[in-house]
């Protein structure tokens, strides 16, 4: 039994740190940095659904507008995103907001203002991004609902109702 | 029982590797075998370098040896320091002086070591305090603050204090520009444009002395100044400071002052300038300035306020200035070794441009312009571009230099150090910083002739570096071996305050001329007391001054009696010693400023106020010797219309009751 668990603990160990790392460490190149986009590397990097715990079937979206969801986004968002972000198309210190529901899933969007250094990292929309605006977003540090209640604001900026 | 808890420690350390060895974004493994040996340093033995750090918002500067990274003192420069009593000890105070009163903390941001011919001389290093604009002096024989110089005309001294190739001058160029003070300054601020100017400083340094003065200032076009440098060899009698903000937007700069495709590096002339002002043709104007000197034969410092300084107007002469257009809100302006090169970094250009000081003059000489910034003729890029290193990294901040024609750009944003050749600007390798890294250092690496040997990254972010010391952690410095092909990461320590640049140099050039004690028969204190039997206690009025000594390990007088409610007592304590490392400190329960920290053959006072009856003990705080805890005295207060005599001594001198 003892020896079972050892072996999972070391195959754990030994898959999760597998793929694109240690060829990254050998050549002494920044995780951070984007002069070698680690584009290739990443086969298992989802593009559309980033990286994280949110997909498409657990975000819990529906067509309509959760109207209670959107008016905690907004107050939350006035609090913690507005100083950077504006509801236009205007860029401020990031993007402007308008449209981005649809340029983006929503377990993309949920993912990256969850947790945006994994992707900010892996993920080239947001790489070139970062080429524009020259500062990394921060992490807010959002639970689970208000990064909900703000994807719900975000798409009633964009006309869901 | 025991075997569960062997395989809990077993499991135990088998997740901890696990979590180590996952532990993303290579943190550990930048660090190769020989590492270690390379920063060590035996017990005992001295590094081969010193580098000087500046606290950045602590305003103090920092001295570490290099390689070990061992911090040997921490020189207090614009911030008040209660350790030392800087800025509490009455002969500190002035040194602080400005033209808005006393102030007790600023910014350090550029640490600068003196040069002749283009090398580092040893002799002072510089400092700026970017937040009440002024430029100190410190002597490198005694570590301590020699001379402090507010700027007019100035907010935010930010180019600063960067000099030319002899230390002919210091320049403090204004990050921010503000109407100057010799016109009306209560103006809207939206008015920027019309009413918003920038000056330039050039402090002239004596040879001898060190002692600066504001020899001039340039008036510009109101924009942020960020940093500089002088061109040295070929291109020395110019200096080149980049600008951004030449949107002059007064609001919300993030976005605002990030608008136009290319910014400046101005190039200035300061030959002709000099030339200028030595021809009557500068304007003298009414402005405020405090300029404070340590006096090193009294123990003390003296601060004026001047009233005039000498302006040129840049709309005046139009061979003084030039603008040469510097990709996307340059900050870094470093001149290579050679002075054939100026590397201006973009922090948001995604390109570092590499410009010819030779090709400048060839321009400048045919009228080569592509119209002009408020009347500053503008240089075409193409025309005075030496070649671009593309696809550097993210957010390119400086630059410092080997001696082998090789450059060392910091970014910010891509948190990495590159490597790259100045003839050729081809990439040559990258290494990780850890994280978001400011300045460089290299030994004399502004100089004409770099050291090399090692390069010293000064980070601002740590995040996951060290332990957890709660919500604010420790800045860093990185320290890598420079000396093959590949740049190796061989140690990283914390730093003081922010490090923001540092500058190195072997210590062969500064520990033989370092001070150990200040002789006592040179001491020329008002107050000192030369011996034992110069101490007394003189009541003028409500003020009382105690000649006071020091010595292991006693305090004379170690009774006074005789002091009343009321009085402003000024303990003037000299320490006799003349050995090395042996200060003394003084304090007295319940003084409202610090203690003294008293170096041999110095004296310094420490006022304080009696505002209470009763017995107040006093002692030496800094350990001297076996009976350091015996080295204390006893004051005595009574109330105000008491008739207490003031008798004092020690000993045998001591008051005795009997003698009443």
């Amino acid at each position: 039994m003892e020896k079972v668990l050892i072996a999972l603990l070391l195959m754990v160990m030994v898959s999760a740190c597998g793929g694109g790392g240690e060829t990254k460490e050998e050549k002494g190149s920044n995780p951070y940095s984007t002069t070698e986009k680690n584009d290739k590397g990443n086969p298992e990097y989802d593009p559309n659904r980033g990286e994280g715990k949110w997909t498409a079937e657990n975000i819990g979206v529906t067509d309509a507008l959760d109207a209670a969801k959107a008016e905690s986004g907004q107050k939350i968002t006035e609090v913690k995103c507005s100083s950077c972000h504006k509801m236009t198309e205007e860029r401020l210190v990031g993007p402007g907001w308008a449209g981005v529901t649809k340029r983006r899933t929503g377990e993309w969007i949920m993912n990256f203002i969850s947790d945006p250094d994994p992707m900010i990292e892996k993920d080239p929309v947001v790489q070139a991004q970062l080429e524009l605006c020259l500062v990394r977003m921060p992490n807010q540090n959002l639970s689970d609902a208000e990064a909900r209640d703000i994807y719900e604001y975000m798409r009633k900026n964009d006309g869901v109702n | 029982m025991k075997k569960q808890l062997q395989f809990g420690l077993l499991l135990t350390a088998l997740v901890t590797l696990g979590l180590v060895a996952c532990k993303p974004k290579n943190m550990t493994s930048a660090v190769t075998g020989d590492a270690a040996s390379k920063a060590f340093v035996p017990p005992g033995q001295y590094d081969e370098f010193y580098n000087f750090v500046s606290g950045g918002f602590s305003g103090q500067l920092s001295v570490y040896g290099l390689p070990s990274g061992r911090l040997f003192r921490v020189i207090p420069v614009f911030s008040v320091d209660p350790e030392k009593g800087w800025g509490y000890s009455e002969e500190t105070k002035p040194m602080l002086n400005t033209s808005h009163g006393f102030v007790p903390w600023d910014d350090l941001h550029h640490p600068e070591l003196s040069q002749t011919d283009g090398k580092v001389d040893g002799r002072w290093i510089f400092g700026n305090g970017n937040n009440t604009p002024r430029v100190a002096r410190i002597d490198l024989t005694t570590f301590r603050t020699a001379e402090i110089i507010e700027l007019p005309n100035s907010a935010g001294n930010h180019s600063s204090p960067f000099i030319t190739q002899n230390t002919e001058y210091v320049v403090a160029g204004t990050r921010f520009s503000v109407p100057p003070e010799y016109v009306n300054m209560d103006v809207p601020i939206d008015s920027y444009k019309e009413n918003f100017k920038g000056h330039l400083s050039f402090i002239s340094v004596d040879k001898e002395s060190g002692e600066m003065d504001i020899a001039f200032q340039i008036k510009t076009p109101g924009v942020n100044f960020d940093l500089s440098h002088a061109g040295k060899g070929p291109s020395h009698g110019w200096f080149f400071f980049s600008c951004y903000n030449t949107e002059q937007a007064n609001t919300l700069l993030e976005v605002n002052a990030s608008q136009r495709d290319k910014d400046f590096i101005l190039a200035v002339n300061w030959k002709k300038a000099e030339e200028y002002v030595a021809a009557g043709k500068g304007k003298k104007v009414p402005v405020k300035y405090a300029h404070n000197v340590w006096h090193e034969e009294t123990h003390s410092a003296t601060s004026e306020i001047k009233t005039e300084v000498v302006v040129l107007d840049y709309q005046d002469f139009d061979d003084l200035c030039y603008m040469i257009p510097c990709p996307k809100s340059p900050h870094g302006c470093d001149v290579d070794p050679t002075g054939q090169y100026i590397i201006g970094s973009g922090k948001l250009a995604a390109l570092i441009p590499v410009f010819s000081f030779e090709k400048m003059q060839t321009a400048i000489a045919n009228g080569d312009f592509d119209g002009d910034y408020y009347g500053i003729d503008v240089l075409k890029y193409e025309t005075v571009l030496h070649g671009e290193v593309k696809r550097p990294g993210l957010g390119p901040l400086h630059t410092e230099f080997d001696a082998n024609g090789n450059a060392y750009t910091s970014m910010f944003v891509s948190s990495e150090v590159v490597k790259w050749n100045i003839e050729s600007l081809e990439v040559l390798d990258r290494a990780p910083t850890y994280y978001s890294v400011g300045h460089l250092c290299v030994p004399g690496g502004d100089s004409r002739s770099p050291f090399g040997k090692y390069l010293i990254a000064y980070n601002k972010i740590t995040k996951d570096r060290y332990l957890p010391t709660g919500p604010e952690l420790c800045h860093s410095a990185q320290l890598y071996d420079i000396s093959g092909d590949k740049i190796q990461l061989i140690l990283d320590f914390p730093t003081i305050g922010e490090p923001h640049y540092a500058q190195a140099a072997p210590a062969d050039l500064i520990a033989p001329n370092s001070v150990k004690i200040f002789p006592i028969e040179e001491n020329k204190h008002s107050h000192a007391a030369l011996g034992e039997k110069d101490t007394k206690v003189v009541r003028e009025g409500k003020e009382v001054h105690v000649y006071m000594t020091a010595i292991r390990s006693h305090l004379a007088p170690d009774n006074i009696e005789g002091i009343k409610v009321g009085d402003e007592v000024y303990f003037h304590v000299t320490n006799l010693e003349q050995d090395w490392d042996v200060p003394h400190g003084f304090a007295i329960i319940g003084a409202d400023n610090a203690e003294l920290l008293i170096m041999p053959g110095e004296t310094q006072t420490l006022k304080w106020e009696a505002n209470n009856v009763g017995i107040f003990p006093m002692y030496c705080t800094d350990f001297c010797s076996a009976l350091h805890q015996e080295m204390s005295g006893y004051v005595r207060v009574s109330p105000a219309n008491s008739n207490v005599p003031l008798r004092y001594g020690v000993g045998e001198t001591a008051p005795v009751s009997g003698e009443l």
